[in-house]
């Protein structure tokens, strides 16, 4: 029997972060994330790791960068005012070409908004946050149990392409109960001969670095960043597709929105009308061709977000202006419910007729 | 391995005379009749107390069972207000079921700002009237571990003036840090600590949500029991969802039926 816990999806990121072979977290207490810190708090000092609770949250992504020099799994996390304090250390750890897990359980915003779920840092996450050429894998759960997958996933890609991963979560999954299998976890090392770990006076220095005075050199590092990145974008794309088969409306939407997306497909397919979702698990690389391919055959588009429209721009870049790209939102901390996203579609299904 | 009373000793002398110095006592009235189920000892019998208070790990069940007890109380005719003291979580509150609980004829006193987007901990003066007005059944629902419990510091004199209370320790088993009897110590011990207030009896809460079957429960029970034996606190009573409730309400004493709050 697969055995289940039933768990809070910032305690599945912990637990799972930890059975994946993380050993070292650093971070600073913000709501609706402090669960995760918490479990570490609770279960590092029994497992020989180390739980950190920094003087801030620049403190603890750079406490992160330092580790993950040493080519140790390493995570952090916060929640959406917090990240944008990470963004310089991210950059660095990005640009030193260094694996290392960042949670964000977003909530809303802009300055220091709310406490309520959110998904408005998805420019943030997907178009660079900070600053200079780089991306990161950025996950996007929508339950307690992918929290935890997503998690395991997030440190071996994060080691595979030597560059940061993204868990990009929301209030309402991080704090929400599901039962959680995590059996199936366990660590993947692989070598990592760039670490920074004592030369043993058997071989040269490594050097862990994001400074290139020389702009051809800044150059040339910027490219050979850029070719991994082109693996990631052709080998890690994520998607889940929900009665897409033969779908007149496609809905696209990701975490938390994506379960009510879900709700309002099945509640339109029941009153006659053809909806299917595409649900993003990464969204980046987002799943660019799923969307094209869907263009072909569907009559529009409609973005379900927890923001003012930000996926809404990969949505229609695409697609490529074929079919009408719809928003259907809350923000600020509310949450849509999937009557809003049935009486859209519903609308534009009678708009036709 | 040293017993929990030499764990406790080592920790904060102060546990030991708190802890199981207020074993089961007899109810004091006949059993009192819950869904056809005599209630033998605890909450459920008339020989309950004036005050009840739900602790525990977070995650463990405290708020929707308070909920629960209290429209239970009020179903037995009692006048009774709950408090909701939670000041860890801003999410899943009791204010979630305040309408149902208004309706009910249920006080509800709850923090100035749970569900709002100010992330301030802070305890409604209106609490005060939970331990200081005798003539009514309080309810509180405190927050998880060690942290929340110190919330109760402001109402412990008064709660143990009167010393007319049960404070459970509601227990999911499920959970990944309480799955075991000695897990459950531990969190129970840091509690006790925190609140300054002995404990006087065990809730179990084994669920694993909409997955639950009765043989969770039944091992959550077992354990339950381990606890008991750990701790010499008794076994108050076990709380399942209403539609696991017929299946087990013969195997299993003092069941208490759970209707749950919703949820996003």
């Amino acid at each position: 029997m697969s055995e289940k816990v039933l768990m809070k999806g910032n305690e599945a990121i912990a637990e799972a972060a930890i059975r994946s072979g993380c050993r070292h977290y650093f971070g600073y207490p913000i709501t609706p994330q402090t669960e995760l810190a918490a479990y570490m708090a609770k279960v590092m000092p029994k497992i020989g790791g180390t739980f950190l609770q920094a003087e801030s949250e620049v403190a603890a992504i750079n406490m992160v960068y330092g580790v993950a020099g040493t080519g140790k799994r390493v995570m952090t996390s916060s929640s959406s005012p917090g990240v944008s304090l990470k963004q310089e250390g991210i950059s660095y750890i990005a640009g030193s070409d260094l694996p290392a897990v960042i949670v964000n359980v977003q909530r809303g915003g802009p300055g220091l908004g709310g406490i309520q779920p959110s998904q408005s840092d998805y420019f943030q996450a997907t178009k660079g946050g900070g600053h200079g050429d780089y991306h990161l894998i950025v996950l996007t759960p929508a339950s307690v149990q992918e929290m935890a997958d997503l998690t395991a996933l997030a440190f071996d890609l994060a080691d595979k392409y030597r560059m940061p991963a993204m868990i990009m979560a929301d209030g309402t999954i991080g704090q929400m109960m599901e039962p959680v299998s995590l059996n199936e976890i366990e660590p993947h090392p692989v070598e990592k001969p760039w670490a920074i770990t004592g030369t043993g006076m058997a071989r040269k220095h490594n050097i862990i670095n994001s400074l290139y005075l020389d702009p051809a050199t800044l150059e040339q590092k910027n490219f050979e960043r850029f070719g991994r990145y082109k693996e990631v974008e052709a080998n890690e794309v994520r998607y889940e597709s929900f009665m897409m088969d033969d779908a007149d409306y496609c809905l696209v939407a990701f975490g938390i929105a994506a379960r009510i997306a879900k709700n309002a497909v099945a509640a339109l397919r029941e009153a006659g009308i053809k909806a299917g979702l595409i649900r993003p698990i990464t969204v980046w690389p987002f799943p660019k061709e799923a969307i094209a391919e869907a263009a072909d055959r569907v009559k529009a588009f409609v973005s379900v977000e927890l923001s003012m429209g930000q996926m809404i721009e990969d949505v229609k870049l695409a697609e490529g202006c074929r079919k009408p790209v719809y928003l259907c939102n809350r923000t600020g901390g509310m949450i849509p419910e999937p009557e809003q996203v049935i009486a859209l579609v519903k609308s534009l299904e009678g708009g036709e007729n | 391995m040293p017993s929990l009373f030499e764990q406790a000793d080592a920790r904060n002398v102060l546990i030991l005379p708190l802890l199981g110095s207020r074993k089961a006592e007899a109810p004091d009235g006949p059993s009192a009749h819950f869904k056809e189920e005599p209630a033998s000892s605890g909450p459920l019998s008339p020989g309950r107390k004036r005050v009840t208070l739900f602790c525990g790990h977070y995650g463990s069940g405290k708020t929707n069972i308070a909920v629960n007890y209290a429209l239970y109380l009020r179903r037995l005719g009692r006048a009774v207000s709950i408090g909701d003291l939670d000041i860890v979580n801003p999410y899943f509150r009791t204010r979630d079921s305040e309408d149902e609980l208004t309706r009910a004829g249920v006080r509800v006193i709850s923090l100035p700002f749970a569900n709002s987007s100010v992330d301030l901990p802070s305890l409604p003066p209106e609490a005060n009237r939970l331990v200081q007005n005798r003539s009514e059944d309080a309810v509180l629902d405190i927050g998880g571990d060690d942290r929340g419990a110190l919330a109760l510091g402001r109402y412990r004199p008064y709660i143990l003036e009167e010393d007319c209370f049960d404070m459970l320790l509601v227990v999911n088993f499920m959970r990944p840090l309480t799955r075991t009897a000695k897990d459950a110590a531990e969190v129970l011990l840091e509690i006790q600590e925190a609140a300054r207030m002995p404990f006087t009896g065990i809730v179990n809460n084994t669920n694993l949500a909409g997955e639950t079957t009765p043989e969770i429960v039944l091992s959550g029970q077992q354990e339950a029991s381990q606890l008991s034996r750990l701790t010499g606190l008794p076994l108050y009573m076990t709380a399942v969802h209403d539609s696991l409730y017929d299946t087990l309400k013969g195997e299993v004493p003092d069941l208490f039926p759970l209707r749950l709050q919703p949820k996003y």
